[in-house]
C-alpha cells in the first residue's frame, strides 16, 4: 500500500516537472510554473522519506541525519537565495548547480563503496557499474566546472589557458572513459582504487574545461553544466529504478541542452565555438588590434545633461556596469525626468547584455521601468537612426562595432546594437578598461562618441540633479 | 552482442522513458523568449535537484560511518540545490509579475 502511494507521489512529481518547465517558458505563467514544480518536488521528497522501502522491504534509517541535512540545506539555501543581490544571481545559480552535481557524485561514491563489497560474490554488476561511473564522472565535472564558473563570475578566478589545452582535455576525458570501461568488465577488489582515479580525473577535467572559457560566455557554460547535472541526476534514477529522478533528470538534460544552444544562437555563435574557440585561447590575435586605439574625448556631466535634456529621443543601453552599480532606480528617475521634459526615452536591450540573457529586463523591472519602453535589439536598431543621444551605461561588447566589421575579432558575427547610427553617443564607464570579452572597442574612439567616466550610479545621480536645475 | 541486446530488452521500459523525455524536454521549451532564458535555466536547475531523492535513499540505507557522513553531505547539498534553486527562480520571476 505504502509503495503504491509512493508511486503516485513520484507520478505527481514527474508531471509537475513537465508542467512547470512548460509554464516557465511563458512570461505570463512562469512564476506559477516554478511553484508547481516546487510543490511536486516537495511531494516526491516527503513520499521518499516516509514511504520508501528498499528491495528487501526495509524502510529507511538514520532519520535524524536525514532531517538534520534537510534542515541545514533548507535554511542555508533559503537565506542564500533570499539575500543574494540581483547582480550576483547568475553566480548563485551556478553555485546551486554545483551542489546538485556534487550530490550526484557523492551518491555514486557511496554506491560504489557498497558495490565493491559485493565484488567477490560474482553477481553481474555491469549495468550498475556503468551508471555509477557515469554519475561520478558527470557529477564531478559539473561540480568542479560550476565552482570555477562561479569564481569567474565574481572575479575570483581568472581566465587561464595554455597551448594544447583542448587536446590535453580531450585526452584526459578519453583516458577516464577507458578506465571506466575497463573497470565495468574487469573489476576486482584489487583494482577498485581506479575508481578514485576516475573521480580525481573528473574533478580536474571539470576545472580545465571551464578555465579557458571567457567570462562573457559563462551563462552558456552554466546552462551546459546545468544539463550535465540533469543527466547525472538521471543516472541516480537508473541506479534505484526511480522514475521521478529519471524523468526529472533527463527532462532537464534535454531542455538544458536546447537552452544552451538557444543562448549561443542569441550571440550568433555555435556551441563548439564557445567551448573550443574560447576568448582566452586566441588572445594573441586580439592584442595587436588594441594598439589601433587612438584618442577619445571626455564629456562633463553638465554637458551630457544639456545634450540629453534638449534631445528628441534618448536611447539608454544598459549593461553589466549598471547592474554592478545598482543604478537601475536612478536610471528610472532620469528616464521619468527626461520624459517630463518631453524627451522620448527608450531602453535598448541586447539579448545578452549583462551576465545572462534577460538580466537587464529583470533589473529594470525591479525599478518599475515600464515594459513598453524596453525594446529588443531589432526594434532598437531601427530607431537609432532617428535618435539624438545614446547613453551607454556600463555596456561594452554588445555595442562593439568590431562584431560587424572585424572578422579577426573574437566576437565577430555577434549581432550588436548599432548605436553608431545615432547622432551622439555618450558612454558611461568606470575606466577605459576593455569589457568582459577583453577586447578593445573602436566605438569609444569615434568622433561622435564622448566618454563620461565614473560609477554608473553616481554619474546618473549627478545627471538627474543637473537636469533638474536646467 | 547477445549480452547488449539482452541488456536493452531487460531495460526497455527505462529506455522508452529516456527517449520520450528527451523529445519532451526539447519540445516543452522550444519557443521560449530570450527574456526568460535565465529564469528558465534557474528553474531547470532547481528541478534537477530531484537528485536529493537519491541522497535520501543512500542516507537512509547507510550503515557504516563513512557512508553516513558522505550521505549526510549529499542530503545537504541536494537540499541546497532544490530550495535555493526554486527560491532564486521565484525571486527572478517576481520582477516579471509587474508586467501589466
Amino acid at each position: 500500500m505504502e509503495l503504491n502511494i509512493l508511486t503516485i507521489c513520484y507520478l505527481i512529481g514527474s508531471i509537475t516537472f513537465i508542467l512547470g518547465l512548460k509554464m516557465l517558458s511563458n512570461p505570463a505563467t512562469a512564476r506559477k510554473g516554478n511553484l508547481i514544480a516546487a510543490g511536486g518536488m516537495a511531494i516526491a521528497i516527503a513520499g521518499t522519506i516516509f514511504l520508501y522501502k528498499g528491495p528487501d522491504g526495509e524502510g529507511l534509517h538514520n532519520y535524524a541525519w536525514i532531517f538534520g541535512g534537510l534542515a541545514i540545506g533548507t535554511i542555508v539555501g533559503f537565506l542564500a537565495a533570499k539575500k543574494v543581490k540581483m547582480t550576483a544571481m547568475p553566480e548563485m545559480v551556478s553555485l546551486f548547480n554545483g551542489m546538485g552535481g556534487a550530490c550526484a557524485g557523492l551518491i555514486s561514491i557511496i554506491e560504489f563503496g557498497r558495490v565493491s563489497s559485493d565484488l567477490a560474490s560474482g553477481i553481474s554488476l555491469h549495468g550498475k557499474l556503468i551508471t555509477i561511473f557515469l554519475g561520478v564522472i558527470i557529477g564531478s565535472v559539473s561540480f568542479a566546472g560550476s565552482i570555477i564558473a562561479w569564481g569567474k563570475l565574481n572575479g575570483r578566478v581568472k581566465d587561464f589557458s595554455f597551448g594544447g589545452q583542448q587536446i590535453l582535455n580531450t585526452i584526459m576525458l578519453f583516458i577516464m572513459v577507458c578506465i571506466a570501461g575497463y573497470l565495468v568488465f574487469n573489476i576486482t577488489p584489487s583494482n577498485a582504487y581506479l575508481f578514485y582515479v576516475i573521480l580525481a580525473g573528473a574533478l580536474v577535467y571539470g576545472i580545465m574545461f571551464v578555465l579557458p572559457i571567457g567570462g562573457a560566455d559563462m551563462p552558456v557554460v552554466i546552462s551546459l553544466l546545468n544539463s550535465f547535472t540533469g543527466v547525472a541526476a538521471a543516472c541516480g534514477g537508473f541506479l534505484y529504478g526511480n522514475k521521478v529522478m529519471l524523468t526529472g533528470g533527463i527532462l532537464v538534460g534535454a531542455a538544458g541542452t536546447l537552452l544552451t544552444i538557444l543562448m549561443c544562437k542569441a550571440m550568433n555563435r555555435s556551441l563548439l565555438n564557445v567551448l573550443v574557440g574560447s576568448f582566452g585561447g586566441n588572445k594573441g590575435g586580439t592584442v595587436q588590434q588594441s594598439a589601433s586605439g587612438g584618442t577619445y574625448k571626455e564629456i562633463s556631466v553638465s554637458d551630457s545633461a544639456m545634450v540629453m535634456a534638449y534631445a528628441n529621443r534618448v536611447a539608454i543601453v544598459p549593461g553589466y556596469g549598471l547592474a554592478v552599480a545598482q543604478a537601475q532606480h536612478v536610471c528610472h528617475e532620469l528616464e521619468k525626468l527626461l520624459d517630463e521634459k518631453g524627451v522620448e526615452v527608450i531602453y535598448a536591450i541586447h539579448p545578452v547584455a549583462g551576465r545572462m540573457p534577460g538580466h537587464m529586463n529583470v533589473l529594470l523591472a525591479e525599478a518599475d521601468v515600464s515594459y513598453d519602453k524596453l525594446l529588443e535589439m531589432e526594434d532598437a536598431n531601427d530607431l537609432f537612426k532617428t535618435t539624438d543621444v545614446v547613453l551607454i551605461l556600463g555596456a561594452n561588447d554588445v555595442v562593439n562595432p568590431a562584431a560587424k566589421n572585424d572578422p579577426a575579432s573574437p566576437i565577430y558575427g555577434m549581432p550588436i546594437l548599432e548605436v553608431e547610427l545615432a547622432k551622439n553617443v555618450i558612454v558611461n564607464k568606470r575606466s577605459m578598461k576593455p569589457g568582459y570579452a577583453g577586447i578593445e572597442n573602436a566605438l569609444f574612439f569615434q568622433p561622435k562618441t564622448s566618454m563620461l567616466f565614473g560609477d554608473a550610479k553616481s554619474v546618473l545621480q549627478q545627471l538627474v540633479s543637473e537636469i533638474k536645475s536646467l | 552482442m547477445e549480452y547488449i541486446l539482452n541488456l536493452i530488452r531487460s531495460n526497455q521500459e527505462i529506455i522508452y522513458i529516456v527517449i520520450l523525455m528527451i523529445f519532451l524536454g526539447i519540445e516543452v521549451i522550444g519557443r521560449v523568449p530570450s527574456v526568460l532564458h535565465t529564469p528558465l535555466m534557474s528553474g531547470a536547475n532547481a528541478i534537477h535537484g530531484v537528485v536529493i531523492i537519491g541522497a535520501i535513499i543512500v542516507m537512509g540505507e547507510a550503515h557504516e560511518i563513512v557512508a553516513i557522513i558522505l550521505g549526510f553531505l549529499a542530503v545537504i547539498l541536494g537540499t541546497l540545490n532544490v530550495v535555493g534553486g526554486f527560491v532564486v527562480t521565484d525571486r527572478m520571476l517576481e520582477m516579471f509579475k509587474k508586467k501589466k
